[in-house]
């Protein structure tokens, strides 16, 4: 078990793609860390950099107190899932999840015995003969799983596992990754596209945009109080209302309504500065006709979420949606407002949050 | 109705005269041998072992099946292991004018070992002392079957996913672990099917052995069967198709066999 630390990294490739620019982070021994953002932000880039299949341009990689930077891959000791799992079409079950133990020359029957027990654990038992042809999507992944737990590695390296699994048994992965990771404490970086993934199983989150960092935190700071707009459209099931505003006072103008300064950002905006105003529809509150501090406006779309419905209301021609519980939902084309809670509603200036 | 009647009838027998016209020829190889008296006829055979006697009588025969195995079997193996470390750093190193490379040596090849280059090939042979000598002989159809085998098994790596070396690599495997645990048996239909290409191509190769091998007793089969052809002037049908069938069965055996084995497929990790 090793912490990860990464200082100025900088991956470059050739062709002139910035794919990391000068990255610090630090992941802590034992923590299950997650690698959000969207396509092309350079997430692949990084776990491959961590892992040594890509060189650094700049920086340096430190695992578990060690400078690894120009260390092969195979002498890092870490171990990595492919997002295609990579498992070896020729081998049996047995064999790959073996294979670590037989590049480090450990006796046959040595790595036999250790591969079963390691596949016990994920439930593989009975399919030790077949090929990963023969096996299921979930089947294949908990053997990959399986393999890089017979490497007794450092710290593993996810990239995106779940997504080739389908919803229902993406749900069962994630918290049977979760949980295993628990048990085993290894350091833990998970590359994903997908929020709600990143935000239901990490301890720690980096949110990544064109190779930058753009915020790192838990799941509930970052979806409490996301750094800046991008962060804030990004996570979150439904996004974040982002609705520009102008500082009257203690009141925020915004689309024609007051509504007041949040309490994050009191005594920190100047009057009559331009700002964005940040409130998840969750953090929302929907009554029918117009209240004071409220955004009113009139029902436009109602969408089912299950439990409860997403009202998107038509607020002086902008755009506002909040979530009400089922049965309370209003009806299409009424008059009502949704009222921010002020200990959750944001402030933005140029893109970062306003907060002291 | 008619008209289709009609169009079938003749589809099928263009199709049945087709199929007389390929296999008349087969037909008259598995029988003639066993025929007292073979003519260009097919007939039925009365089953006689007396023209296999004669080939086993014969001093050049037997031996020259023997050689054209060593022949094969050397040029197969040779061929396999390079074209198969050479496809695998064309393939995962980033050359510059590496496809061009490519394109160039897929021309060459048909060159050296066609009749442009015989003269020279000739000479270089001498000079470096590989006449009348089997190395030689391999070594040249080797240089000659490369090219193309390069180019067939290139393709088959660039198929395989990298992922899988990727991942061998992070365990710590070495580059050479990394071509004998994953990369081989991942491509080994691939290896298989340029092993019988070339054990089938150095068998049927005439021009070559004849060329560089004057010593009847290290000739092949292919050039043996030439000189049984002109034996006092005629073609002496007997041994002829004997020798023919003899010829014949190993590569088909070799078929079969691979076939079986390897099934010349591909069996893939994931489902994309
Ligand atoms: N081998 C390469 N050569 C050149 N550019 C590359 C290479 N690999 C990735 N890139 C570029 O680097 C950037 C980051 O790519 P990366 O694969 O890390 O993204 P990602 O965040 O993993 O995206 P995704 O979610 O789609 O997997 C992209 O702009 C990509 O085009
Ligand atoms: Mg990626």
């Amino acid at each position: 078990m090793a912490a990860i630390e990464l200082r100025g990294l900088t991956k470059v490739y050739p062709g002139g793609v910035k794919a990391l620019d000068s990255l610090d982070l630090t992941i802590p021994d034992g923590e299950f860390f997650a690698l959000l953002g969207p396509s092309g932000c350079g997430k692949t880039t990084l776990l491959r950099t961590i892992a040594g299949l890509e060189t650094a341009t700049g920086g340096a990689v430190v695992i578990g107190g060690r400078d690894v930077t120009r260390v092969q891959p195979g002498g890092r000791d870490v171990a990595m899932v492919f997002q295609d799992y990579a498992l070896f079409p020729h081998m049996d079950v047995t064999d790959n999840i073996a294979y670590p133990l037989r590049i480090k020359k450990v006796a046959k029957g040595e790595r036999r015995a250790k591969a079963e027990e390691v596949a016990a654990r994920l439930g593989l038992e009975k399919l030790m003969d077949r090929r990963p042809g023969q096996l299921s999507g979930g089947q294949q992944q908990r053997v990959a799983l399986a393999r890089v737990m017979a490497t007794q590695a450092q710290a593993f390296l996810f990239d995106e596992p779940l997504s080739n699994l389908d919803a229902r048994l993406r749900l069962e992965a994630r918290t049977f990754l979760k949980k295993l990771q628990r048990e085993l404490g290894v350091t833990t970086v998970f590359v994903t596209h997908d929020q709600a993934e990143a935000l239901a199983m990490a301890d720690r989150m980096a949110i990544m945009e064109a190779g930058l960092i753009r915020q790192i935190g838990t799941p509930s700071e970052v979806f409490q109080r996301p750094a800046n707009t991008f962060v804030a459209g990004f996570i979150g099931s439904t996004p974040m209302n982002l609705l520009d505003a102008v500082a009257r006072g203690d009141t925020l103008e915004v689309a024609g309504c007051k509504v007041p300064v949040p309490a994050s950002a009191e005594g920190l905006v100047v009057d009559g500065e331009k700002l964005v105003y940040g409130v998840r529809p969750e953090y929302m509150t929907y009554q029918a006709g117009t209240v004071e501090g409220g955004l009113s406006g009139s029902v436009v779309i109602l969408e089912n979420l299950g439990a409860s419905h997403l009202v998107t209301l038509d607020v002086g021609g902008v755009t506002v949606q909040g979530v009400v519980a089922e049965g309370e939902e209003p009806a299409l084309g009424e008059q009502g407002a949704v009222v921010p809670r002020s200990d959750r509603a944001l402030v933005y200036r140029d893109g970062e949050l306003v907060a002291a | 109705m008619t008209r289709f009647v009609a169009g079938r009838i003749g589809f099928y027998t263009l199709v049945a005269l087709l199929l007389a016209f390929f296999t008349i020829p087969l037909l008259w190889l598995a029988s003639a041998p066993f025929t007292s008296n073979p003519t260009y006829e097919v007939r039925v055979p009365d089953f006689t072992w007396e023209n296999f006697q004669i080939i086993l009588d014969h001093p050049y025969a037997l031996g020259s099946l023997v050689n054209s195995l060593i022949l094969a079997i050397g040029t197969a193996v040779l061929v396999v292991v390079m074209s198969a470390l050479a496809a695998y750093a064309l393939s995962r190193v980033r050359l510059p004018g590496r496809d061009a490379l490519l394109y160039a040596l897929l021309l060459l090849s048909s060159i050296i070992t066609g009749t442009a280059a015989m003269v020279p090939l000739f000479q270089l042979a001498i000079e470096l002392g590989l006449i009348d000598s089997h190395t030689g002989l391999i070594l040249i159809m080797t240089g000659g079957l490369l090219p193309a085998a390069i180019f067939m098994i290139k393709d088959f790596m660039d198929t395989t996913p990298k992922s899988y070396e990727e991942s061998a690599r992070v365990f710590g495997a070495s580059p050479l672990q990394i071509v004998r645990h994953v990369v081989v048996p991942v491509v080994r239909p691939g290896l298989a099917t340029i092993a019988v290409w070339t054990i089938a191509n150095v068998w049927g190769n005439f021009l070559m052995p004849y060329l560089l091998l004057s010593d009847v007793e290290k000739q092949p089969a292919a050039v043996i069967m030439y000189t049984l052809y002109t034996e006092g002037g005629q073609a002496n049908l007997k041994v002829l198709s004997t020798f023919g069938l003899l010829y014949s069965v190993p590569v088909v055996l070799m078929y079969l066999f691979v076939s079986k084995k390897y099934g010349f497929r591909f069996h893939g990790g994931i489902k994309r």
